[in-house]
């Protein structure tokens, strides 16, 4: 890469601390109807904790996954802090199915060391005893790697606890709005600015190593790609074309972005070279095409066309060029992103002039309506492919609302200032 | 941390303002905006330094006539991209104002905020091409004209209602 590619731009991102930040918070609206019972019993540490409530923040967790139900501290009988204290008949009479126990202790570097166990009271069997460290900062990552062991330990489904989300938010004031990209942990908590502007920011997309975004960014008075790293201030101006430069999407390699131009005087969607710096042309129809997404294995591109008179989903073979119409339920499909599985996808469907994210099942066709909410978009797919988020308009407000990919689970995360809207979930961080 | 510290500090100097100013002239090619791509960044607004007073200096000196109360807001129907009777009359005005003093102008095409973000942004293009078009089939010299889209992005007014759309399907000249 060449020395003079990326132009250096002082950016100061700002670590909020967890108290005084607008974060978002959770409210369950629906969850399954038979939830798992687990205790997380408070894990101590001989001095107090600093800052961060790991048991709380690993119950809230597994709340928040919707399949579980955690019971209240105050209902507790004993609070052992390894398996050995445990009797399982205090859990078992209260119909604890689970139960997390934990020691939390300062090592000799300071870190903080936790050992935590998950146990199977109706078995009287532990199931696993792990050790975790980190610096007092780090005490959610304890926490969020907690919940990743016991969830997939308990449903065999690999946590997604640890991962993080990109969102805009837009602030009304100063007769205009305010534009901020943001990046928070997967439950809300840590936000971080990582752009301002008064022009608009928009469609902000992981690099598949988690460490990079791209998006677009009107901050030259035009839209225009940007590269941003997380850490750090690096970043690069990717593409100033006339007219549209939107939409970017990084391939699974990590090689190329997806991305959408409309140089040539109507929306194409290329693919460009991060190493060569070459964009490739990958359609060519008089229509908006717009919107991509690579599919998991890198070999085909889902896309938004109005190619047929109404915006429907559409899907590129790369080396073939080859183009089949993916959706045919409505007159208004758009916005693609696959799940890890490559056979689900999730989209903005229109029913009845009211736009709601819908999933279909592309071996089936069978498509399925997730949200009852109204003017629901951008829907983003946890790594796990359990959840997905999207933006939704709670009274003239944008906020962001979960779903399981099941629609057995729907909980909001309301803000408390601004606009929220086109979530980006993380891929695995580790 | 203070909150002090959101404010960003940006490295904006006067070449990166020049070579932003010659890239954004109407008549950059195709060409010249991919190899300039990655050269021309600003800063992101913050302070009194709003991003509009960088592109501004890529536009020619002169500024639109709007005298004598011509319409600068041209308004569409949900999902279209056609001009209405209303439009085309205050367009001719602009038509034969731009020919006899050309300046460059700004066509900013908006769209409600149902459908999705770059959808939306495909389709407030075609609404700001349509006063393109017709501007240039009027007799305007089209390196004039540039052609800009914010989707749903900068509504005129906020709300979730009929009357809030309407008003935010939109086309600007200015």
């Amino acid at each position: 890469m060449s020395t003079g590619s990326f132009f250096k731009v002082l950016l100061i991102i700002i670590l909020f601390s967890s108290k005084a930040s607008a974060e978002l918070t959770i409210e369950i609206t629906r969850g399954v109807d038979n939830p798992t019972q687990i205790a997380v019993v408070p894990i101590q540490l001989d001095e107090v904790l600093p800052s961060v409530d790991i048991s709380a923040v690993v119950a809230e967790d597994l709340l928040r996954s919707g399949l579980f139900e955690a019971m209240p501290r105050a209902n507790m009988l004993s609070n052992p802090d390894d398996a050995k204290q445990v009797y399982f008949r205090d859990w078992r009479i209260v119909g604890m199915e689970y139960l997390v126990v934990g020691k939390a202790t300062r090592q000799a570097d300071q870190r903080i060391q936790v050992t935590f166990s998950l146990l199977e009271v109706p078995g009287e069997r532990r199931l696993f005893t792990q050790v975790v460290q980190g610096t007092d900062n780090e005490l959610r990552d304890i926490a969020h790697y907690i919940s990743d062991k016991v969830f997939e330990a308990i449903t065999g489904i690999r946590g997604a606890f640890s991962t993080r989300l990109a969102y805009v938010t837009a602030t009304p004031g100063g007769g205009g709005l305010t534009f901020r990209l943001m990046v928070s942990d997967a439950d809300g908590a840590r936000e971080r600015l990582m752009l301002e502007s008064r022009e608009p920011i928009m469609s902000p997309n992981w690099s598949p190593d988690g460490k990079e975004l791209v998006y677009v960014s009107f901050e030259t008075g035009r839209p225009a790609i940007f590269r941003q790293r997380l850490m750090g201030a690096q970043r690069e101006q990717l593409t100033n074309f006339r007219g549209l430069n939107g939409a970017p999407a990084w391939s699974p390699d990590g090689r190329s972005l997806a991305l959408v131009l409309s140089k040539d005087g109507n929306p194409e969607i290329y693919s460009y070279n991060l190493a060569t710096k070459k964009f490739t042309r990958l359609t060519r129809h008089f229509s908006i095409d717009t919107e991509p997404n690579w599919t998991p294995d890198g070999k085909a591109i889902v896309f938004t066309s109005d190619r047929g008179g109404s915006p429907q989903i559409y899907k590129l073979q790369i080396s073939s060029g080859k183009i089949e119409r993916l959706t045919y339920t409505g007159s208004y499909n758009a916005r693609p992103r696959l799940a890890p599985d490559g056979r689900t996808m999730v989209m903005v469907h229109r029913n009845k002039g009211v736009f709601h994210i819908a999933s279909q099942d592309l071996v089936t066709g069978d498509l399925r309506v997730l949200t009852s909410t109204s003017l629901d978009e951008s829907p983003t797919v946890a790594p796990n492919g359990a959840m997905l988020l999207y933006s939704t308009k709670v009274g003239d407000k944008g906020v962001l609302a979960a779903v399981s990919i099941d629609a057995g689970v729907k909980y909001l995360l309301p803000s408390r200032q601004g606009d929220v809207r086109e979530p980006a979930w993380s891929p695995f961080l580790r | 941390m203070k909150c002090s510290a959101f404010k960003a500090i940006f490295l904006v100097s006067t070449l990166s303002l020049l070579i932003t100013a010659c890239s954004s002239s109407p008549s950059t090619t195709d060409t010249d905006a991919g190899s300039s791509a990655g050269t021309t960044g600003t800063g992101i607004s913050n302070g009194g330094v709003t991003t509009g007073s960088v592109s501004d200096g890529g536009l020619s000196s002169g500024t639109l006539d709007t005298s004598g109360d011509v319409d600068t807001v041209f308004y569409f129907e949900y999902d279209k991209a056609v001009l209405t009777p209303d439009s085309l009359v205050a367009l001719r005005i602009h038509a034969q104002r731009l020919i006899a003093n050309p300046v460059s102008v700004r066509l900013e095409g908006h769209a409600d905020e149902r459908g999705t973000r770059e959808y939306n942004m495909a389709l407030g293009e075609r609404r700001a091409y349509a006063v393109q078009e017709f501007l240039i089939l009027q007799g305007v010299d089209g390196s004039i004209l540039e052609v800009i889209s914010y989707g749903e992005e900068q509504p005129e007014v906020m709300g979730s209602n009929d009357a809030a759309w309407g008003l935010n399907r939109r086309a600007t000249i200015r």
